[in-house]
C-alpha cells in the first residue's frame, strides 16, 4: 500500500465520520465546524488527485467565507434544537430511502464511467502544464459563454439579494459616514485670533527666588 | 543526557523519512519564533522613541531578552477557564488561529525556487491559509462565554471577510501580469533591465497600497484593532485567555504580520530582485554582488521596512470607527480593486507590461 493510499483512506475516513457528526452532534457550532472537517478533509482528498485548484478553491470558498458566515449565524441565534430534533426518528425511514438512491445512482455512474475502457488520461497531465493553468485554458476559450452567463447568473443573484433584505425602517437615526469623512477642520473648530493675555506681576511672591 | 541522545539517534535512524520531515518543519518555525521575538522587542523599541521614551532596555543587551522573559512569564502562568466555557473549543481556537499562519510559511519564497514548498498554486494556498485563521478569533469569542469577547469575534469575523474580498482583487491583478501563481514565479516575472521600476509597484499602484491596508486590517492591527478595541470592549476576542493560549494568540499575530510584510515585497517590490538591477553590470565579491544582483539581503531589508512601517502605523494613527472600516472596505477598496483589475487585464493585453524581460 502506498503512502498516497493510506492518505487516501485517512482523509476519506476523516471526511466520513465528520459527516457524520454534523448531522449527530447536539451542538449546532459543533455541526458547522464537523461540516467544516468535512470540507476540509474533501479538499485533501482532491488534493491527491492533483485537483489542487478545486481543492484549494474549496478551502478559499467554503471554508474560509461560507462556513465563516454560516458559524457567525449559528452563534448568534443561539438556536434551540430539540424542537428540530423531534421529528428525527420519524423521517429517518424516508432519509434512508433517499441515501440509499444516490448512492445506488453513484455506484450506477462509476460503474458505466468504468466500462469505458481504458480511461482516458487525464487532460492536463497529457497537455503538460499544471491543473490549474489548464482549467483556466478551459474556461477561458472552450466555455467562455458559459462561464460568463454562470457570472451573469451570479452577479443577477447578488443584486437580487439586497432588495430583498433591504427594508427601510421609519424613526432610526443614521449617520451618514461619508459625510463624516468629507468634514473640514473649519466646519468644527472656529480659530479666533486675539492679544496673549499677560499676568500681572505677582507682588506677594518675595519669598521666592529666581533661577 | 546520554540516554536523551540515544534515543534521538534510535529516533533517525528507526524513522528516517518521518524525522527528515520533521527536521524540515522545524527549519522554518524555529527562525520564525525568534523573529516574532525580536520583532515585538523592536516595536516596543520603536514605539518607544516615537514616545520619546527608552521602550526596554532593562533584561538583557538593549532589552532584548525582555520577549523571552515575557513569554516564559506567560507560559509559567495558571490558564484560567471562564465559568460555563466550552473547555475543548476554548483551547483549540488559538491552535485554530496559529497552524493556518505557520502553514502559509511553506510556500514563501525567500531566493529563486528557494522555497519549503514550490506549489504551482502558491498564491492561492496563501490565500485560503489565511482565510482560515479566522476562525482561530471567532471560536475564541464564542468559547469564551463573555459578551465583550463574543463582541470581539463579531467584529473581527466581518472585518476579515470583508478585507478578503479587497485583498483578493489585487492578487488577482498581480497573477493576470506575472502570469503564473507560483510566488517564485512572480518574483521573477518582476526581473528585468529597468531598476526598481520593473517592479509590480508602479503598474499596480492603487493595489499595493490597498494590499498593505488591507493585510494590517486583515491582521487586525492599529489603525483597525477594533477587533480588540481597549476603550469599547476591554481587549475583544482574547479578553478571557491568560498564559499559555494567550502566548499562543500573540504568536500567531506577529507571524501573521510578518508573513504580510514578506508578501508586499515578494508581491510588488520584486522580492529578493535588486532596486539597481540591470542598471550595474559587475563581479567584485560575492558579499557585495548581490547589491545589484539580488538576493536575499534584498528581501529581508524590504520585509524590515513593511514590518516596521507596522509599528509606525501604529504609533501614528488614532484608532478607525467601526462602521468606517467597514465603509473603506466595501465602498472604497473594493470598487478601486475591481476596476484596477480590469486595468491590469488592459496592460497584459496590449503588452504595456512585459513580465520578465
Amino acid at each position: 500500500m502506498s503512502f498516497q493510499l493510506i492518505c487516501f483512506y485517512a482523509f476519506a475516513a476523516i471526511t466520513v465520520g465528520a459527516a457524520l457528526a454534523v448531522i449527530s452532534v447536539r451542538s449546532p457550532v459543533h455541526a458547522a465546524l464537523c461540516l467544516v472537517l468535512t470540507f476540509f478533509s474533501t479538499a485533501c482528498t482532491w488534493l491527491l488527485a492533483d485537483a489542487e485548484f478545486l481543492a484549494i478553491a474549496l478551502v478559499l470558498v467554503y471554508v474560509g467565507a461560507v462556513m465563516v458566515l454560516f458559524l457567525f449565524v449559528v452563534m448568534m441565534l443561539d438556536l434551540d434544537l430539540d424542537p428540530l430534533r423531534e421529528g428525527f426518528v420519524r423521517a429517518l425511514p424516508v432519509g434512508i430511502v433517499v441515501a440509499v438512491v444516490m448512492l445506488v445512482e453513484m455506484l450506477g455512474l462509476i460503474g458505466v464511467r468504468s466500462m469505458q475502457l481504458p480511461a482516458p488520461p487525464e487532460p492536463a497531465a497529457a497537455a503538460g502544464m499544471s491543473n490549474t493553468s489548464w482549467l483556466a485554458n478551459a474556461l477561458f476559450s472552450q466555455f467562455l459563454l458559459p462561464f460568463e452567463v454562470a457570472a451573469l447568473i451570479l452577479t443577477v443573484a447578488i443584486v437580487a439579494a439586497i432588495p430583498l433584505t433591504l427594508r427601510r425602517r421609519t424613526g432610526t437615526r443614521t449617520q451618514n459616514p461619508g459625510r463624516q469623512v468629507m468634514v473640514q477642520a473649519r466646519d468644527r473648530v472656529r480659530i479666533v485670533k486675539m492679544a496673549a493675555e499677560k499676568p500681572a506681576p505677582a507682588a506677594d511672591k518675595t519669598g521666592e527666588t529666581t533661577p | 543526557m546520554d540516554s536523551i541522545i540515544a534515543a534521538f539517534h534510535w529516533f533517525v535512524s528507526t524513522f528516517p523519512t518521518l524525522s527528515m520531515a520533521l527536521g524540515l518543519l522545524l527549519l522554518p518555525l524555529v527562525p520564525l519564533i525568534i523573529g516574532v521575538a525580536m520583532y515585538v522587542w523592536w516595536e516596543r523599541k520603536v514605539i518607544g522613541w516615537m514616545h520619546v521614551r527608552m521602550g526596554p532596555n532593562k533584561v538583557g543587551p538593549f532589552g532584548l531578552a525582555q520577549t523571552f522573559a515575557d513569554v516564559f512569564k506567560l507560559l509559567l502562568k495558571e490558564v484560567v477557564y471562564p465559568a460555563n466555557s466550552n473547555k475543548t473549543l476554548f483551547l483549540l481556537a488559538p491552535l485554530w488561529a496559529l497552524i493556518p499562519s505557520f502553514a502559509a510559511w511553506a510556500v514563501i519564497p525567500i531566493g529563486p525556487n528557494v522555497a519549503w514548498s514550490n506549489a504551482n498554486a502558491g498564491l492561492l494556498f496563501l490565500l485560503a491559509m489565511t482565510s482560515m485563521g479566522v476562525y482561530g478569533i471567532i471560536l475564541a469569542g464564542w468559547a469564551s462565554n463573555s459578551r465583550y469577547a463574543m463582541l470581539g469575534a463579531m467584529r473581527s469575523a466581518a472585518q476579515v471577510v470583508s478585507y478578503e474580498i479587497a485583498m483578493g482583487f489585487s492578487l488577482v491583478s498581480v497573477l493576470i501580469l506575472a502570469g503564473s501563481l507560483n510566488l517564485s514565479d512572480i518574483v521573477q516575472a518582476q526581473a528585468g533591465g529597468k531598476g526598481l521600476f520593473d517592479w509590480f509597484w508602479l503598474p499596480l499602484l492603487p493595489m499595493f497600497v490597498i494590499y498593505f491596508v488591507s493585510g494590517v486590517a486583515e491582521t487586525n492591527r492599529a489603525p483597525f484593532d477594533v477587533a480588540e478595541g481597549e476603550s469599547e470592549i476591554v481587549a475583544g476576542f482574547h479578553v478571557e485567555y491568560s498564559g499559555a493560549p494567550f502566548a499562543v494568540f500573540f504568536l500567531t499575530e506577529y507571524a501573521n504580520m510578518i508573513l504580510v510584510s514578506f508578501l508586499a515585497p515578494i508581491l510588488f517590490l520584486g522580492g529578493w530582485l535588486s532596486p539597481i538591477q540591470g542598471w550595474v553590470h559587475a563581479d567584485v565579491a560575492w558579499y557585495v554582488d548581490w547589491i545589484w544582483k539580488g538576493g536575499w539581503p534584498w528581501l529581508f531589508l524590504k520585509v524590515f521596512f513593511f514590518a516596521t512601517a507596522y509599528v509606525w502605523f501604529r504609533a501614528s494613527f488614532p484608532r478607525y470607527r467601526y462602521d468606517q472600516i467597514m465603509r473603506l472596505g466595501w465602498k472604497v477598496f473594493i470598487p478601486i480593486t475591481i476596476v484596477w483589475v480590469f486595468v491590469a487585464g488592459c496592460m497584459k493585453y496590449f503588452g504595456w507590461v512585459t513580465a520578465g524581460a
